[in-house]
């Protein structure tokens, strides 16, 4: 692959800069609507830069070309970080953000595979992706076309039972194609997700099902990107887990300390104070 | 406590003794359907299968731990290189036949009914339906064709897949309607879900209609009669040509129009035949009466004004008894005796 080839990832833009401008679209699209699921999509930006800046092969102006690694939304309410990326990755024209959560908007609150170009599946009922995923890579072995798949799940659905029948599935079929990503924001509808239904301890876990995993900081952007670069180097015949333990609201001091919660509430007036501060810590 | 649903399971119950003192029947999981005096034919979906793959590189075929009993083995047998094992997981074959499909394949996907409409149903109406998938669903043990009660007989599946958007739903009465569908199938667009008549399959169709070839979405007039019309699908099509020679007999002539799409359904066809000469018109299937065939019909004659005198012949709206595949046909009226008797009734 030459360098002409992956323009996103050898343009002169830092990973530090694209996972800023995630953040930052993603709050523009919230301020729209005065409401999304802000806290994720601050806390999932920087795994999210990486996956789309770093590791993944994609033709922005083909999102359907047979070559790309194809990239899985299991949780279809993160769609706003996934617009913001896609739009930063230039797959999804900027000038639809105001669009976000319309009606007749190709980027409907949550995702859905029938209205966006580079989204995949419809996510949103939880469990799901990581099964399709399988199935994809199922499907790119016997093609012999050497693309991988990546499945963003959360730490929500780990407990579904749906998740731990994909982990086995992929393992049995010694899947290397295959990447899962788990947001471990420790957050879910009802409150902290270890208290929910606990899925720790989660390492060991995926390593007891076969898979090859790492855990790493989700918000400290060069372990992201050696975690992502890893899991596509490894050799053995085995599916690749990460898990990114992410901070909710990352990038936005005054709702990172605000009580965390799944749906983070920003009052009318905060969206413009929150786009202010994140200005304040913009990276070259 | 005892719950009074309950309360059956502590009443002693008499099971019935043979002349020799054994008792009388066995329950039987693997029972082949009552079908006297039919050829039949060794799996057919397993070879109708290997032979459109044979013509369609898409095809692939997948099961969760049933390969053997949903005769997908013939199948795995043939083309090892083309079948995925994924173990007693359905929403895992269910998920994984999405991807699959999502790559450009042709997925058959088998599991039992029960499992497939219960267990796996939100992989199906979301990875599936909603995406507009050509994944096949093929499964075994519809409605009544096991003693094993509730836990194995489906009896509400079409009702379940009939309010999925998208589905295209099957119910083969034998041997010949399977050999189609499966061809018909790899011909076809979007998603599907069959149900599926294993191992030994009677050939009953091509006996009274040697030319009856199955079309997808098209009902089919077997046998025509004056005085009833019986309009089934599944199994209950052979009952209803069987339980016609009997009425033949009394005097009763019972035209049969069999339906073996149940979505989408043939509405043109039943409304025309439904419609003509003023008879009974009776629907059958191997399916609870809450939501089948029975209830498309009724809707359909209703919306657009044809109001023949209508019954419904099908499964009680209850959990099945567990017990030996014939008596519990006659306990609950899939009989062509039964049939019979009830068409009579009506007349």
């Amino acid at each position: 692959m030459t360098a002409h080839d992956r323009p996103h990832a050898t343009a002169n833009v830092s990973l530090a800069r694209r996972a800023w401008n995630i953040r930052r679209t993603a709050l523009r699209m919230g301020a729209v609507q005065g409401q999304g699921y802000i806290g994720q999509a601050l806390g999932i930006a920087d795994v999210l830069a990486a996956a789309y800046f770093h590791a993944l092969e994609y033709r922005p102006e083909d999102p359907e070309w047979e070559g790309r690694d194809r990239f899985l939304l299991s949780i279809g309410h993160y769609a706003i970080a996934l617009y913001a990326a896609l739009m930063e990755a230039g797959i999804l024209p900027e000038e639809e953000l105001d669009t976000y959560g319309m009606d007749d908007s190709r980027m409907p609150m949550s995702g859905m595979a029938s209205y966006t170009p580079g989204m995949e599946i419809t996510g949103g009922s939880l469990g799901h992706g990581l099964g399709v995923a399988v199935g994809m890579a199922l499907g790119l072995k016997r093609k012999k076309n050497p693309a991988f798949v990546y499945n963003l799940m959360s730490d929500g659905e780990l407990g579904e039972g749906s998740t731990w029948e994909a982990a086995m599935g992929a393992a049995h079929h010694r899947l290397d194609n295959l990447v899962c990503l788990i947001d471990f924001n420790n957050q879910q509808a009802d409150g902290p997700s270890t208290e929910m239904l606990c899925a720790e301890p989660l390492k060991e876990k995926w390593e007891a099902f076969g898979w090859r995993c790492q855990r790493v900081d989700g918000n400290d952007l060069p372990a992201v990107a050696a975690a992502l670069d890893a899991a596509r180097a490894a050799t053995e015949p085995k599916p690749r887990a990460i898990i990114f333990d992410t901070r909710m609201c990352k990038g936005v001091p005054f709702l990172e300390d605000r009580e965390i919660m799944h749906f983070v509430r920003v009052e009318a007036d905060e969206w413009a104070k929150a786009l202010a501060v994140l200005e304040e810590g913009r990276p070259e | 406590m005892t719950l009074a649903s309950m309360a059956r399971k502590h009443e002693p119950r008499t099971v019935k003794l043979d002349p020799d003192g054994k008792p009388a029947r066995t329950s039987a999981m693997i029972a082949s359907l009552d079908a006297e005096g039919y050829d039949t034919v060794a799996a057919p979906f397993g070879h109708a299968l290997v032979a459109a793959a044979r013509e369609d590189e898409r095809i692939v075929g997948l099961s969760a731990d049933l390969a053997k009993y949903t005769d997908l083995h013939v199948f795995a047998q043939a083309m090892p290189e083309r079948f995925y094992q994924m173990g007693m997981a359905e929403a895992l074959l269910m998920s994984a036949a999405a991807g699959l499909a999502r790559e450009g394949f042709m997925p058959f996907a088998t599991t039992y009914a029960v499992f497939a409409s219960r267990r796996a149903y939100d992989f199906i109406a979301m990875q599936i339906a909603e995406e507009n998938l050509p994944v096949r669903i093929i499964c075994a043990l519809p409605g009544l064709t096991t003693g094993y009660g509730p836990s194995h007989q489906a009896t509400e599946d079409l009702a379940i897949f009939r309010g999925l958007p998208n589905m295209t739903i099957v119910d083969p009465c034998c041997a010949d309607d399977v050999a189609g569908m499966v061809a018909a199938m790899a011909a076809h667009d979007g998603p599907a879900y069959a149900r599926l008549p294993r191992g030994r399959v009677p050939k009953v169709l091509t006996r009274w209609k040697p030319d009856y070839r199955f079309e997808l979405g098209r009902a089919q007039l077997i046998r025509d009669g004056r005085d009833a019309l019986v309009i089934a699908t599944g199994f209950m099509t052979m009952r209803a040509l069987d339980a016609a020679e009997r009425l033949a007999a009394d005097g009763v002539d019972m035209g049969v129009l069999h339906v073996p799409t149940i979505k989408p359904l043939d509405v043109a066809t039943i409304l025309a035949e439904a419609g003509r000469g003023g008879r009974l018109v009776v629907t059958a299937e191997n399916h609870t009466v809450v939501g089948g065939l029975g209830e498309a019909v009724a809707a359909a004659l209703l919306t657009n004004g044809v109001a023949p005198t209508f019954r419904m012949i099908g499964l009680p709206d209850e959990f099945l008894e567990a017990g030996a595949l014939p008596t519990l046909h006659d306990m609950y009226g899939l009989t062509v005796e039964k049939f019979a008797e009830r068409i009579k009734g009506w007349l």
